[in-house]
């Protein structure tokens, strides 16, 4: 048998195909046909690695060495170097920011020291779009376990191991499971609820681009306990490449009898469908998700009736999260007990979170529960970019809130953050440094929410607006004491009286703002300043007499032909004209224009 | 593609594509496994350093040896190409020169399998800064 003395990983993420690493796998393959070695050094194209802030990310094993920010016209140093002569291309390698040493080993940096992947264990080690992979590392295994237990015995497993649904509600899975195996009914369903929404988040998308079998094992393990025999993944269609992959997964999947009728000999039947939404936010909720997948306007419905007894079709369907499925092998394989001795008392296992924002390594991280803020911002995200100072995080999306600094040493689990006044949500994590205002901040949330809010409920449809032209007013400059207490007034009477998740959590935002940082609405409803400098209305372009030397770069830089001034006396600005680009403080080389 | 019947369909499935993956799965643990360095600089391929790499991932597999094979680049001792580095999990390194195809046999058969050293050793006598 033939077999390779090496293998090259190229992330195939979103993330690193938008950098070429398509190029960077065609022109490697083209290296190696070229020097007779395509027989002896296997390519392949996995998930996301995570480190996405350093893609694309090219691993070569079996000596495990990590490239970072590869390019494709780098592909013949790689060949000949390493592949070739064995050296590892040191100006590739990942260099520790901190002890500016560089590091060929991923085991050995920062980011992944603390994490533990089981929804990601696959993502950046195995071909997704190559079945026997999957296979190899035990895929559908679970499946084959789960059909020698009896449904109750497969519910219960999941039951002990404490999974709590990681879309956002944190229901834990395997009561939802019982709920639906139940109700008895002539068809049921299993849905897979992809519709992943909060800004910044793209955990679902990995999972899916990286080891779309692991959700579709998991589909049939939770059709199997409930005696449904058809999966429906709704899917955002604005995730081209995480359908393309489902798509040859189900294939591959049908094709090896692991989907359809008679599954492993058991008598099983088990086939999954597509259905593509439009992106809309509201969709996340399983009532509007169902009601979108009937062809209806994705509107929620009061529960009860809960999807377990009438959904889908008015069947029993059972909604879970992506990231939720992708645990439940691992579960299963490795059993409740292993699972639940990772995380918190409430909640257990692992969670997988986007960074993005201000933070110096954006990526995709999975740590287990209970790891805290801090260890995750600095730690594994490597602080804040550019040296500034820490001011806040935002969690759980545009239904969550922010966290500060104070927060920073709280573990992070499903109550913890409830608790602090925030949410886990899916698991998107924006940081914010001392340069973001709050107010604008909960402006851009609401904006968000006042964009996506289905329109059933008029709290929800109208009082979100209202919040949203408050804020808009108060970064005018033009807001009153009077409003803030409007702001919170209003924010209350929005989540009293909205029926679904998206408006009994839209004025979170604002709400955990006005508490955390209640002295930067003053200073802008007060003082009409902004503290941070972000709401341009509120600011000033000054320059200082006595630092100005009168160089004349700032007046030659500015768009609009604003500042005044002769040659080596100091210069002034027509405060006026001004358009606050800020181009001529970034152009000052003695700090002499400063914002007010 | 013929389909999986069974539940130990899949089984044997599994373990007929795990050696494929095998090379993944041991890179993620080298240090508990047996670790094979061998020079590859131009004057290890030109004497012969690809021949002994290929017998050693060959063999090692069909000896059943879990070993991780790696290449590494010119070690210094050009008089005794091919040179190899062995570390055995909680044994120092030992570096051995001169190493064909029959040493290498050599070599599996005696010091990795059962630890006793054979000829060809080059005595390290110098310390790399970690």
């Amino acid at each position: 048998m033939e077999k390779y003395k090496m293998h090259i990983l190229i992330c195939g993420g979103t993330g690193c195909r938008a950098s070429a690493s398509e190029l960077i796998q065609s022109n490697l393959e083209n290296a190696l046909k070229a020097k007779g070695l395509e027989d002896e050094v296997q390519v392949v194209t996995t998930g996301c690695f995570g480190f996405c802030e350093k893609g694309p990310i090219v691993k070569i094993l079996p000596d495990n060495t990590f490239y970072v920010e590869v390019k494709p016209e780098d592909v013949d140093e790689i060949i000949e170097e390493h592949i070739i002569k064995g050296r590892q291309v040191m100006r590739l390698l990942y260099t520790d920011p901190d002890k500016k040493e560089t590091v060929s080993d991923s085991k050995h940096m920062d980011f992944y020291k603390k994490q533990i992947r089981i929804a990601l264990r696959n993502c950046g080690f195995i071909n997704p779009e190559n079945i026997d992979e999957y296979i190899a590392r035990d895929g559908y295994s679970a499946l084959g376990k789960c059909f020698e237990m009896t449904q109750q015995a497969v519910i219960d497993i999941v039951k002990a191991s404490g999974l709590r649904g990681r879309g956002g509600g944190g229901f834990p899975t395997g009561l939802k499971w019982e709920f639906a195996s139940k109700n008895d009914a002539d068809q049921k369903y299993v849905v897979c609820n992809a519709d992943e929404g909060d800004p910044g988040a793209f955990m679902d998308r990995s999972i899916l681009e990286g080891d779309p079998h692991s959700v579709l094992e998991a589909m049939a393990i939770c059709a199997y306990t409930m005696g449904a025999d058809i999966g429906v993944i709704y899917i955002r269609a604005e995730y081209p490449l995480a359908i393309e992959r489902l798509k040859v997964a189900i294939k591959q999947a049908r094709e090896y009898g692991l989907l359809g009728k008679d599954i492993l000999g058991s008598g099983f039947n088990f086939d999954v469908e597509m259905r593509y939404g439009a992106g809309a936010f509201v969709c996340g909720e399983e009532t509007a998700l169902i009601h979108s997948m009937e062809g209806l306007r994705g509107e929620p419905t009061v529960k009860p009736p809960f999807p377990a007894e009438s959904g889908y079709n008015g069947k029993p369907t059972n909604v879970n999260n992506v990231e939720t499925f992708a645990n439940i092998p691992v579960i299963i394989n490795k059993g409740a007990e292993w699972f639940s001795s990772i995380g918190t008392e409430k909640s257990k296992g692992t969670k997988v979170f986007a960074l993005a924002g201000k933070i110096n390594n954006v990526g995709l991280i999975e740590v287990p529960m209970g790891t805290t803020l801090r260890e995750v911002i600095y730690e594994i995200g490597g602080g804040i970019k550019d040296g500034k100072k820490f001011k806040a995080v935002q969690t759980g999306g545009p239904s969550g809130g922010c966290l500060t600094e104070k927060h920073l040493d709280t573990p992070i689990d499903f109550d913890n953050l409830l608790a602090a006044g925030s949410m886990m949500g899916s698991g998107g994590m924006i940081v914010m440094d001392e340069d973001n205002c709050m107010v604008s901040m909960a402006k851009f949330y609401l904006e968000f929410t006042v964009e996506e809010s289905c329109g059933k409920c008029t709290p929800c449809r109208v009082g979100n607006k209202r919040l949203h032209e408050m804020l808009d007013k108060i970064t005018e400059g033009k807001g009153t004491l009077q409003d803030l207490d409007l702001l919170r007034n209003l924010s209350g009477v929005i989540k009293d009286t909205s029926l679904c998740g998206l408006g009994q959590t839209s004025p979170n935002p604002v709400l955990s703002t006005l508490d955390n940082f209640y002295d930067e609405y003053l200073a802008h409803v007060v003082d009409h300043k902004c503290p941070s400098g972000q709401c341009k209305a509120l600011m000033q372009y000054i320059i200082d007499p006595e630092l100005c030397v009168g160089c004349t770069l700032c007046a030659r830089n500015c768009p609009v032909d604003c500042i005044a001034g002769e040659r080596k006396e100091a210069h002034i600005i027509d405060v006026e004209k001004c358009i606050k680009c800020g181009a001529c403080m970034d152009k000052c080389k003695f700090n002499a224009i400063s914002i007010q | 593609m013929a389909k999986v019947k069974s539940l130990a369909d899949l089984k044997k499935m599994k373990d007929n594509l795990q050696s494929k993956m095998d090379l993944r799965e041991k890179s993620d643990a080298p240090n508990s496994m047996v670790q094979v360095k061998v020079g590859m600089a131009t004057c290890g391929i030109a004497s012969g350093a690809k021949e002994v790499m290929n017998f050693f991932i060959e063999e090692s597999a069909k000896r059943g040896i879990s070993a991780v094979v790696t290449q590494t680049g010119c070690m210094g001792y050009c008089y005794a190409e091919p040179t190899i580095e062995v570390i055995i999990p909680g044994k120092d390194p030992i570096v051995f020169g001169d190493v064909d195809v029959k040493r290498a046999d050599e070599i599996i058969e005696k010091y990795i399998k059962n630890g006793e050293l054979v000829d060809g050793i080059i005595p390290v006598n110098y310390n790399t800064i970690d």
